[in-house]
Order: structure tokens, then sequence, then C-alpha cells
């Protein structure tokens, strides 16, 4: 049981970090960015590259993942979704967009990757056994890091202007504009921070996980679960929403056979949010 | 004097004139050059995007490698002519309404009579009428043994089969690394399930005991640690992660020995050595599986120019293309043997498929020849007789640990 706990808590924060981009877009655009498990695998597949075909290091490796989602997120923002939101009558138009954007970045992620898959031995190497449970150090180093991360950007939306405009077009852009607060200037900010979250969560798990090009629907999919879980459009709600993920995962494999696991999920989703379709911390739409 | 926008419009006339005349010329020339070149056709069918995106790739960069080569040599010579080969792909996302769709294209409107691929049981079946209707022929890398089984006559078996190799590569383990006990770890999905089936029938035929057969992951899992725990902790002495991809086995390898998993683990397909250094490393020592042509303590020199030449088409070599290179080779030694009528009668092609014994180009061994088997399992010879390399992966390659044949 220890260990089935210490694989809930590592994965909930692996999935955290992917959640939290997806989330954020959401709050600030309205948009559902079904091409955030596609940013994720650009960000895992630039780090590989970085990293083991210019032999440069994981710092570099980072940032070059940052760099690269912040400007691609920039790139959709500005030219796809800003006129799209400007121009559609329907909210299907720009879920439509999205969806379209996915399927553009895993087509040239195929072509500018290859097909196989790419992965990177661990951060730090070794197994540490505390108390019967196995916890590898690298696993360990990408917990310490994704949780620093986090913090570091729930601290960046408190603490700081640029945080609080953000949060102050997620509540309400309108009245947000009337304040003075440049919309569209911090709409290309959220989008590019997004991204470059999915940026990080992918440079950082591509040493435990690996990436391959086809990886982005799944991880897309997974992004949603926690999303909807915790609530969309709120920071925390997706937070909670990944470790509840994250843990029912490790019990559903360690303790229930076959692939009943994410039936069950999928079914304990549905049901929780035909009960509760804001999720567990979001606001009632409408 | 002519006004400027008759002269301008002279000009354009004359521009268009040029380009017309120079288009034609360079339309001519490429078929007045080739006009005395007989061309064949081969057609790819297979997956090339999306998460299981390497096999159908790895299906045509080694379609295209070899037919690069013996286009090099001057072309492929059937009944004192030479052919040049063309390669015509399609993409079938591994669907089947897409597979239905890529495969009329290919039959229909192409013209093609033989395919390679598709990848999986469910887009192979789904073909199978269109190959009926037009006539065609393909090498299927599903495994299911209805597909190559009558009535069922134009698809066959490009590669040793799961159900084939692993009572061979059990019976090995328990005979000579004393495993009496084994787990067996599917993908959710009609090629894993069918996989583990094997695998339990397998175990059972052999009497090794089943500890585990009913945990599976789903595809486009991430992280295997939790799905891996459940099935170490019955500490199996070997662990089959039946019908996995290339791209998952070195992730579950690894969260296996991350969890202090000491036994034995094997899959009945062909892995990458690359990958397996990338991103397992010396935690994969010791993997088992089915290699092809390209270890080194077989291959030929033909095998390293089609290595080199890989390369070329695809950028890096990758294992599994070693188990892929047989079914063009097949598909061309059985024309030839049937003459070139065969090009476009597939019955000739099947009438001479009997016959067929032709020498392996890729593989020292001499005594392992090219022909057509499956009558035990199929009740018809519907699968090219490859040699079974069953390797164990020491950092950074795979080491060949016995070869076998299936009959």
């Amino acid at each position: 049981m220890e260990q089935v706990i210490v694989n809930g808590a590592i994965s909930g924060m692996n999935y955290a970090l992917m959640a939290l981009g997806l989330t954020l877009i959401f709050a600030i655009m309205g948009v559902l960015n079904f091409a955030h498990g596609q940013m994720y695998v650009l960000g895992g597949f630039v780090m590989y590259f970085v990293y083991t075909v210019l032999g440069l290091g994981h710092v570099a490796g980072f940032a070059a993942s940052i760099v690269t989602l912040v400007i691609v997120g920039l790139i959709f923002e500005r030219f796809f979704f800003r006129h799209a939101l400007r121009m559609a009558a329907r909210e299907e138009s720009t879920m439509l967009l999205a969806a379209g954007t996915a399927l553009l970045l895993e087509s040239l992620i195929l072509v500018a990757f290859g097909e196989k898959q790419r992965g990177m031995p661990p951060m730090v190497s070794g197994v540490y056994k505390l108390f019967g449970v196995y916890i590898p150090a690298g696993r360990a180093a990408v917990f310490l890091i994704a949780l620093v991360a986090v913090v570091a950007f729930i601290l960046f939306m408190q603490h700081t202007k640029p945080g609080r405009a953000l949060r102050a077009i997620a509540q309400d852009k309108e009245v947000s504009a009337l304040q003075g607060v440049n919309i569209e200037r911090y709409s290309a900010l959220g989008f590019a921070l997004g991204a470059g979250l999915a940026g990080i969560a992918g440079a950082l798990l591509v040493s435990l996980l690996a990436v391959n090009s086809g990886l982005g629907t799944s991880v897309s999919i997974k992004a949603f679960i926690m999303v909807m879980l915790g609530g969309a459009g709120v920071v925390s709600g997706a937070i909670i929403g990944a470790f509840i993920l994250g843990f029912a995962e490790a019990l559903g494999y360690a303790y229930i056979p076959g692939s009943t696991t994410y039936l069950l999920i999928f079914a304990a989703l549905i049901l929780f949010l035909v009960i509760r379709p804001q999720g567990i911390i979001g606001k009632p739409w409408g | 004097m002519r006004a400027p926008s008759e002269r301008a419009g002279r000009t354009r006339l004359g521009a268009w004139l040029l380009v017309g005349v120079l288009g034609a010329s360079a339309g001519m020339l490429p078929s007045y050059a080739f006009a005395q070149e007989k061309v064949l056709r081969i057609g790819q069918l297979g997956v090339m995007s999306g998460p299981a995106a390497s096999w159908g790739l790895i299906n045509k960069y080694t379609a295209q490698a070899h037919i690069n080569l013996i286009n090099e040599d001057g072309g492929f010579e059937i009944d004192g002519e030479k052919y040049r080969l063309e390669l015509v792909s399609v993409d079938d996302k591994n669907d089947p309404r897409v597979a239905i769709a890529g495969a009329e294209r290919l039959v229909h409107q192409e013209g093609i009579k033989y395919i390679i691929g598709p990848n999986v049981d469910e887009t192979s079946r789904a073909i199978i009428p269109v190959l009926a209707d037009g006539d065609a022929f393909n090498v299927s890398y599903g495994w299911q043994r209805e597909l190559f089984s009558p009535p069922s006559e134009n698809t066959a078996l490009g590669m040793i089969a799961g159900y084939q190799s692993a009572p061979l590569i059990y019976k090995y383990l328990r005979d000579e690394r004393g495993v009496k006990t084994i787990a067996c770890l599917p993908r959710n999905d009609t090629s894993g399930l069918n996989s583990r089936d094997n695998c339990v029938a397998a175990a059972e035929q052999l009497g090794l005991e089943i500890l585990s057969s009913d945990s599976t992951y789903e595809p486009g899992t991430t992280d295997y640690f939790p799905v891996v725990g459940r099935v170490v902790e019955q500490n199996p002495d070997l662990l089959v992660l039946s019908g996995v991809t290339p791209s998952d086995a070195p992730l579950l390898i690894r969260a296996a020995r991350e969890l202090g998993y000491e036994g034995l683990m094997a899959t009945e397909t062909a892995m990458d050595a690359k990958i397996f250094s990338e991103v397992a490393g010396d935690l994969a020592n010791g993997f088992i599986s089915v290699g092809g042509a390209s270890a080194p303590e077989i291959r030929t020199d033909y095998m390293q120019r089609f290595i080199d030449e890989y390369e070329k088409v695809a950028g890096e070599w990758n294992d599994e293309a070693g188990t892929k290179v047989y079914a063009l080779e097949m598909i061309l030694q059985t024309i030839k043997q049937a003459g070139a009528k065969a090009i476009d009668d597939v019955a000739a092609f099947k009438a001479v498929v009997p016959e067929v014994d032709a020498l392996n180009p890729f593989i020292s061994e001499e005594s392992i020849k090219l022909g057509w088997i499956g009558d035990s399992d199929f009740q018809q010879k519907r699968q090219i007789r490859v040699p079974m390399v069953v390797t164990e992966f020491q950092n950074p390659d795979f080491k060949t640990l016995f070869i076998d044949t299936v009959e």
C-alpha cells in the first residue's frame, strides 16, 4: 500500500504540471487547447534534441523547450485564436480551430523529429528504498522540480502584476478591459505561459516517460480529465484534479485487474460531472 | 508604332508560348528516356501517423531502401527483362475504414497487385474483401490465424507470429534458465490481448505456472510505474510483455527494474536497440526479444548494404527493419518464378507459391532459404519463411541467443 501511495503522489505531481497550462489557457481565453498534449510532446523532443543530440545538458534543454513553446504559443494566439475569437459567432469554431492546431503540430513534430520514441536517462540515477518503498532517484528529482515549478507558477499568479492581470481576465474579461487591462497583450501572455508550462512538463518528464510523435492526444485527454475534475479555468482545481487522477490510477492498477481501471475512472468522471458539472472547485457556468 | 499595351500583350503571349514549348519538351524527354524501361509498382499500406507510426514507417523505409538497391543494381530481372521498381505508399492511420480506402486506391486506382502491409489484425482483416475483389495479394503483419487461413487466400504473414515464437522462447528459457513461473502483461487492445492469450497457451503447454495474466495497460499510457507494480509483486521467473510496442518496452522494463524486479523479461516481437539504450540503458540488459537479419553474426554483405541504404532513407537504422526486409524479396522472387504474367495475374503468383525455394540474400545461414510456409498453422502456405533470431539485449546492442525456424 505504501508503494501505491508513493506512486500516486509522484504521478499526481507529474500530472499537475501537465494540467496547469491547459487550465490557464482555458481561464484566459475560454479555449480548450486541444494542442496541449502536442505542446507537451514538442517540449520533450526539444529537450531530447538539445540534451542527447547536441550534448548541451539539462539546463540548456529546459531553456530551449520553454523558449520554443512560448514562441509556438504566441504564434498560435496571434495568428490563429485572436482572429477566430474576434470573428466567430459560435464557440464551436474555436474548438474546431484548436483541434486543427493539434493536428498541425502533431504532423510538424512527426516531420521534424521522426516516428521513433525518444527518451533520456534519468536526471539522477539510482533507486532509494525507504520503509519497503522503492523511490527511483530520477522520479524523486522530477517530483521536486515539478513542485518548485508549480509553486513558482502560483506565486507568479498571486503576487506579480501580470499574474494579477491574468487572474482578473479569467474572472471577468469585460470588467478587466474597462479597468485598463490590455486584453490582447495579456491573452498572448497567458497563451504563451500555458504553452510554456506544457513545454516544461514535456522537458521534465521525457526522462521518465519518453515521447513519441503520437503521444499528444492521450496526454491531452488526461489533462482534460484533470481540468474537468478540478474545475475548468481554476489553477488549484487542476492541481487537485491531477492528484485525484494520479491516486486513482495508482490504486486502480494495484487493486483492480485488467482494463477496468480506466473504465471506472471514466465512469466516475461522467457521474461526477453530471452531479457537479463545474468540477470540485470550479464556479457554476452561466 | 505599336501601342504599349499591344507590345505588352505580344510579349506575354511570347512568354507563354516559350513556357509551353519548354514544358512540352521537358514532358517528352522523360517519356522518351524511359519509354523502353519496364516498371513494376509495389504498394505499401500501413500506419504512418499516430502512436503506432513507427510500424508502418519502418515498412515504408524498408521497402524503399530495398527498392533503391535493386534499381541501383539495374532493376529486377523477370523473364530476361529488367524492371525498375516503384513504391506507392498509403497511410492507413491504423483505422480499418482508412485502410479500406487506401487499399481501394492502391488496387483500383493505381492498378497495384502486390501490397506490403497493413500492420495489425484489424486493418488487415478490413482489406481482405478489397484484395479479393481486385485480385491483389498482400503481406500482412497482423497475426490472427483467420487472416491467412482459407477461405482467405490473398493474404500472407510476413513475420513470425507470437503464437509461433512464444513456445520456442519459453521452452529455451525453461530448459536453459530454469524458468518455472511466468506473468503475461499485455496492452489493452486486440493485438495485445491476443498476444496475452498466446502467452498463456504457450505457458500451459510447457507446464509453466502462470502467476498473472489479467493485468493490462491502456494504449498511450505514459507512466508504467503503477501498471507494473502489481505484476512485479508476484515475482515471476519470467515477465512477458505480450505484444509490446518498441516504444513502450523500455519504459516497462525500467519501471519493473526500478521496483526491484530481478527476474527475466521477454517479448515475442522485434525491438529497437537504440530506444532501449536511450530510455532504459543497462536496466534493459538481459531482455529477450525476436530479432531479424541485422544481427551482426548472421548478416551478409548485402544486408549491410541494405542497412546503409536504410540509414540514408530513414535517417537512422531501426532493428525492426531487419524483420521486415523479407516481404518485398519474397514477392519479387515469387513473381520471378511464376514469370512476367504474375505481375498482373495473382492466380499465377499463387500457383507457384509452394515451389519457391530461394537463397536468402540477407543472412549467411544458407540452410535457411526463402520460401512460403504455413501448412500447419494456416492449412495453406501463406507465411514467409523467415529465420527466428532470438536475441538478448546487452547495452547498446542485441546479441543473438539462438536461431530457429518455424515451419
